[in-house]
Formats: C-alpha cells, structure tokens, sequence
C-alpha cells in the first residue's frame, strides 16, 4: 500500500470512531437529559436516575468514554503505522 | 536527587505533597496549642503561596518554546493535573456546590457541560493542535486560514473571552486573600495579583504547568477532606459520593414539609437567597428540557474553544501523549466534580432536618441565632435571617445565605477544627490562582506572539519579544486586578460569558479547521466576525435592552446564537469562495496523521 493509500485508511477508521465517541456523547450529553423528568420515576443506588445521570452517570461515562476511544485511536495509529 | 527535574517528577511531586500533609498535621498541632483560626488562615494562605512562587521562580526561563509551550515535555499525567487546576476556578471551588444548593437539578447542566466538554477537546481538536505545533491558538487560525485578519480576529475574540473570564478569578483570589488574611478587599486584589505574577512571569508556560500541578494537589485535597470526614461523622460512609441518594429522596420528603417552591421571600436581600428551588425535580417541560440542553451544548462548545485550555495541550511530548492528557484532565476534574452535588446534598440534609442536631429550619429563631457558625458568617454579611412571619421559628422563606457558604462553612456546620477551614481557604485559592495564571498567560502571549510578533514586528529577537510578552502579562493582570477592585456586581454572569463569547467566534473556526478541508480563508473570518457580533448583539439585547429571549435564549445561553451564526456564514462563505490552496489541503492532511514533523518549526 502505498503512503498514501494508508494515510487514507487511517483518517477513513479515524473518522469512524469519531463519530461513533460523538453519539455516544450525544446521548449522554443531550438525550438522556431531556427526559430527566421520566428517568426520575425510576431510582438507582437510592438516587432518582435522572438527578443521578446529570450528577455522576453522565460526568463517569464521559471518563469511561475517552479512556475506550483514547485506546482505540491508539490501537488504529499503530496498525495504520502512523504512530510517533 | 540527581537528573534533571522532568526526570525526577514522581519523586519531586509525592515529596511535596507528603510535605503539604504534614504542615496540615503541623497546623492541627499548632491549633491544639491554642493557636488561633486567624493565624491559622493566614499561615496556610500565605505558605502555600510562597511555594508556588518559589516553584515560578525556579522555572524561569529565556527561551521562547520553554516560554510559549514548556518546551514541549509535559508527560500527559501531570499535563492533566494542571489542565484540571487551569480549568477548575474559583467559581468551580466555592460556588459549584452552592449552585447546587440553589438551583437543584436545573445547575447539574454545568456539572454535565464542564465535564462533556472534554470529549469535544480530545475527539476534535486537541491532537490535531498537537501536531500542528503552534504557540497559541491564533497561531493556529493564522496560519491554517492564511492572513492576518483571521489571525487578529482569533486575538480579538481570546481577549474578550479570556478577559471577561479573568477579573471573576483575580476577585476570588481578592475576597480570599481579605478573609483570610484580614486585609481589605482592595488591598486583596492586588495581594492576589502579585501572587498570580509571581508564579507566570518569570517562567511563562513552563512556571505556570509547575505551579498548577502544585495547586490541584492542594486543591483536590481541600476540597475532599472536608467532605468526606463530615460524611464519614454522619455515619454516610467513607465514599459519601455513591451513597447520598437516600440523602437526596430524605430532602424530598422535608421539602414538602418544609414548603420549598410554595414559601417565598417577602423581599430581596441583595445578594443572599432562600431555597426555592427542589432538589431532585427535574425539568418537566419542553422549554426547561431544551433550557437544561442548550446551557450544556454552550459550556461544552466554549469549553473546547477556550484558548487557555486548548493551549495546555500544546506543551505534551508528543500527539499521542496530548490525547492521553486530555483523558486525564477530565479524570482529575471528575474528582471535584462528582463531589459538588454530595457536599450540596449533605449541607442542605443538615440545615433541613429537623431530626438532626444541626437542623435549624424550623426551630426557634432565638436558638438558632445562637449558633456560632450562624453568628461568625452572618456578621460578614454571608447569611441573614429575617423573621418575616414573626411567629419566633424559622421558615425556610426566612433564611438567606450567599452560596459560596456551602463551601466555605461546611467545617463549620459539621463542627470540624479550625485547621480544616485554613485548608480549604488555601484550596479556593489555589484554584483560583491557577486559573487566572493559565488566563492571564493565554492573553498576554496571544498578544505578544501573534499581534505584536507575527503582525507588528516579525524581526523582533528572542529577547524583546520575551520582553515583551512579560510587560504585557504585567499590564493585563494590573488591568484585571483594577477591575475587579471595582467589585462591579454580577460577576458569576461574567463566567458564564466567556463560554459564550468563547464558542461564538471560535469553535466552529478551530473544528471546520481541522475537519473541512473546503474551509478557507474568507469562510473563517465570516465565521469569526459575524459569530462573535451575532452573539455579543444578542447578549446586549437580552442583557441590556430588555428583549424578550427568543426561545428561553437568556444570557447565558447567547453562545447558541452566535455559533448558528459562525456555521452558516463559515459554510456558506467558504462554498462561495474558491477553494484552499493545494499547499493548505495538504498540511489539513498532514496535521490528521500523528507522526512526521509538526507543521510549525519547533521554535517559531
């Protein structure tokens, strides 16, 4: 493959996971807090689940998140031979 | 010790942070003796200030990367540290829980923003930034979109943003600095300020990381002792963050009892409120759903276009080391974070139920006046309680605070020692010293590097231009400092504001920079200046004309105006206007790929 065909590739699975992080982000950024009001009817750990998503469930999956997409983007750069 | 200082970072940092626990043993000591809290105040405050200085000084330099970007060796675990301490304010250390307190679920958006922000930073920018290699943001606009219009437009924007942002730190290091160290307020300012250029001047970004690893340290402790020992005494455990949630369904129950949202004030009192707002209820209509959305999408957009944050990524070794500190930055702020809305629940169980000795909502007001965290901030005039129904007990519409309180008299409340309430003056301190550092620098070397270096005098030498980016640090902050002894009211809008101004005019620029090749030179002034206007227009519509906001589009939220305005004029623009250069496509292209050179030279 020439150097360019794999700078291709590498910003094709760079792309993709990107957009795959910004949904899950979207989700727990925007999603789950417009129905805060029905999320509340249920409880988790003792909290109403809307009051917990917006103080802990949101914040812990946005850490969780970047860990998997910071290791994923890793793994592409290694693979795609680009990585410093 | 032997090795160069960035070898020896996990010795050099476990030391001072083992030092820093036993000057906190030492103090406890000291207060056994009889020592009093005043002297305690002032010998925290004032210590932990004179290490940062000591560490500015031992980091003062003569070269330009070390100056502008730490000489690019930050390892990305303390890179985060001091991304968290450069982020978390004054505003994040005293007024987060208190936020919480008054406003419920509504004010968990800025806990869901200041944290969401960051998988923006690392999916979009941060990395790319890295490779790209540049001094300073504007660097980045100047010479992605060509020209010195784009690149003084980016100037023009980070210096509004930042300087909005800026004078609320340096009036928390001033209300700081007077309380504990009993000094007027205007007098704090300027303490505060010499404090904050003591650790910036002499060494630039590379003195500021140094600093700002030292202060989350003793921020982070500051924050987290309290609570979990006032948890830990109220029998909720030693990890009060997993288990307030019967804390939480318990203030339920007393808020009706109690009638939170049907009892109100009869009169204001300044800036002190009474609880109004439930605790858990969430928004229940489209308008306060969309209300809780949009203040999120502007904190987290204007948290990845804030040039003091983007810049920080600038000093790791490499692109892979600036995307993994960017995953600890947010790991280091979630700390905090998640903490806030345990230590509001808990201060407001404590005021609210009856059931518990410190409950005072709903006793006699004779009794509760007696109290001596009561007496000691109701004569600083943080708390105020008016018998409005004159029937002898305390009402909840009868008991003002000012937020901060939740904070700062937590020790108090739970009858914690004197040396506890030192150590959290000292952490609000430190987070807002590190912020105002990480500010003022953002400020001064965007104008020392791109207005006066790369448009008025591209000849100047290392030494001017080093110079010149110090006299302008001085300048800057003596400016912010002046303004914040004005003691202007509002000054919490004016943090919410740089969010706004911050995304109007340059998120779309920075991100379309780096993920649309088609954009170009005119597309991105568009962008910037109609952006930027479109939003500060509708702020001074909104905020000073007394329009009616369009769609619940108050003034906190104007950045949704300006960044709708930033994409369409970016996009359309750009589509009208010939495309790139092939020279520009191709460094768009070589700033996605990792290795290779970055596309600045090292020193530029």
């Amino acid at each position: 493959m020439s150097k360019n065909m794999t700078h291709q590739v590498h910003w094709q699975r760079t792309r993709n996971l990107t957009f795959i992080t910004l949904g899950i982000w979207f989700v727990f950024a925007f999603l789950i807090h417009w129905f805060g009001a029905e999320l509340n009817q249920t409880s988790f750990l003792g909290f109403p689940l809307g009051f917990y998503m917006a103080a802990q469930g949101s914040p812990l999956i946005f850490v969780l998140l970047l860990v998997w997409s910071t290791r994923r983007q890793e793994k592409i750069d290694d693979e795609c031979g680009v990585s410093e | 010790m032997s090795g160069r200082f960035i070898d020896n970072l996990p010795k050099v940092y476990g030391l001072y942070t083992g030092g820093f626990l036993v000057f906190i043993g030492l103090m406890a000591i000291l207060e056994q003796m009889g020592v009093s809290a005043a002297t305690l105040g002032i010998l925290f405050v004032s210590f932990t200030i004179l290490i940062y200085a000591a560490i500015g000084w031992l980091s003062r330099t003569m070269q330009v990367d070390e100056y502008y970007v730490a000489g690019r060796e930050v390892p990305a675990l303390y890179n985060g540290m001091a991304t968290a301490a450069d982020w978390m304010s004054g505003a994040s250390f005293v007024a987060m829980a208190g936020g919480v307190y008054f406003g419920g679920y509504g004010y968990l958006a800025f806990i869901v923003g200041w944290t969401g922000g960051y998988v923006l930073v690392n999916s979009l920018l941060a990395p790319y930034l890295r490779k790209f290699g540049c001094y300073t943001v504007p660097d980045f606009i100047g010479t992605r979109y060509g020209g010195n219009t784009a690149r003084l437009l980016a100037v023009i924007v980070l210096v509004v943003a930042s300087f909005t942002y800026v004078t609320a730190q340096i009036n928390a290091t001033g209300t700081i600095a007077s309380r504990a160290l009993q000094i007027p307020f205007e007098l704090g300012v300027w303490f505060g300020l010499l404090g904050i250029l003591l650790c910036s001047m002499l060494g630039g970004m590379r003195a500021v990381t140094w600093t700002q690893v030292a202060q989350y340290i003793v921020l982070i402790i500051a924050y987290l002792v309290p609570v979990i020992w006032m948890s830990n005494a109220q029998g909720f455990g030693a990890i009060p963050q997993l288990s307030y949630g019967a804390a939480v369904d318990r203030i339920t129950e007393l808020e009706a009892l109690h009638g939170v949202g049907t009892l109100m004030p009869e009169a204001s009192q300044g800036g002190l409120r009474a609880l109004t707002t439930a605790h858990a209820e969430a928004p229940d209509s489209a308008l306060a759903s969309w209300k809780f959305v949009t203040l999120v999408l502007v904190l987290m957009a204007g948290t990845a276009s804030l040039p003091h944050i983007l810049m920080r990524y600038f000093t790791t070794p490499s692109v892979r080391a600036a995307r993994r500190s960017v995953v600890w930055s947010l790991f280091f702020i979630f700390l905090l974070y998640f903490t806030a809305p345990a230590l509001a629940t808990f201060t407001k169980l404590q005021i609210m139920d009856p059931a518990l000795a410190t409950g005072i909502i709903g006793k006699p007001v004779a009794d509760v006046m007696a109290i001596d965290w009561i007496q000691q901030w109701s004569n600083v005039g943080f708390l105020k309680i008016v018998d409005t129904s004159g029937d002898g007990l305390l009402q909840i519409n009868e008991f003002f605070m000012r937020g901060d309180i939740v904070v700062l008299a937590t020790p108090e409340i739970a009858g914690l020692p004197y040396v506890i309430s030192g150590l959290v003056a000292a952490g609000g301190m430190a987070a807002a010293m590190s912020t105002a550092d990480g500010l003022l620098l953002a400020i001064a070397n965007a104008l020392s590097h791109d207005l006066y270096y790369k448009i008025i005098d591209p000849d100047a030498d290392t030494r001017t231009r080093l110079v010149v980016a110090r006299v302008l640090l001085v300048m800057i902050g003596a400016g912010g400092a002046f303004i914040a002894s004005l003691q202007l009211s509002n000054i919490l809008g004016a943090v919410a504001w740089a969010f706004s101004f911050a995304c109007s005019g340059l998120f779309f620029p920075l991100v379309l920079g780096v993920w649309w090749k088609r954009a170009n030179r005119q597309g991105a002034i568009a962008g910037m200046a109609l952006g930027f206007a479109a939003g500060t227009y509708y702020l001074y519509l909104v905020r000073f004309a007394g329009m009616e906001p369009w769609l619940g589009l108050d003034h906190l939220r104007f950045g949704i105006v300006g960044m709708a305005v930033s994409l369409v004029a970016m996009v359309v623009v750009s589509l009208l206007t010939p495309e790139p250069d092939a020279e520009t496509q191709a460094m768009v292209d070589d700033i996605r790929i990792p290795s290779g050179d970055s596309i600045l030279a090292e020193t530029h």
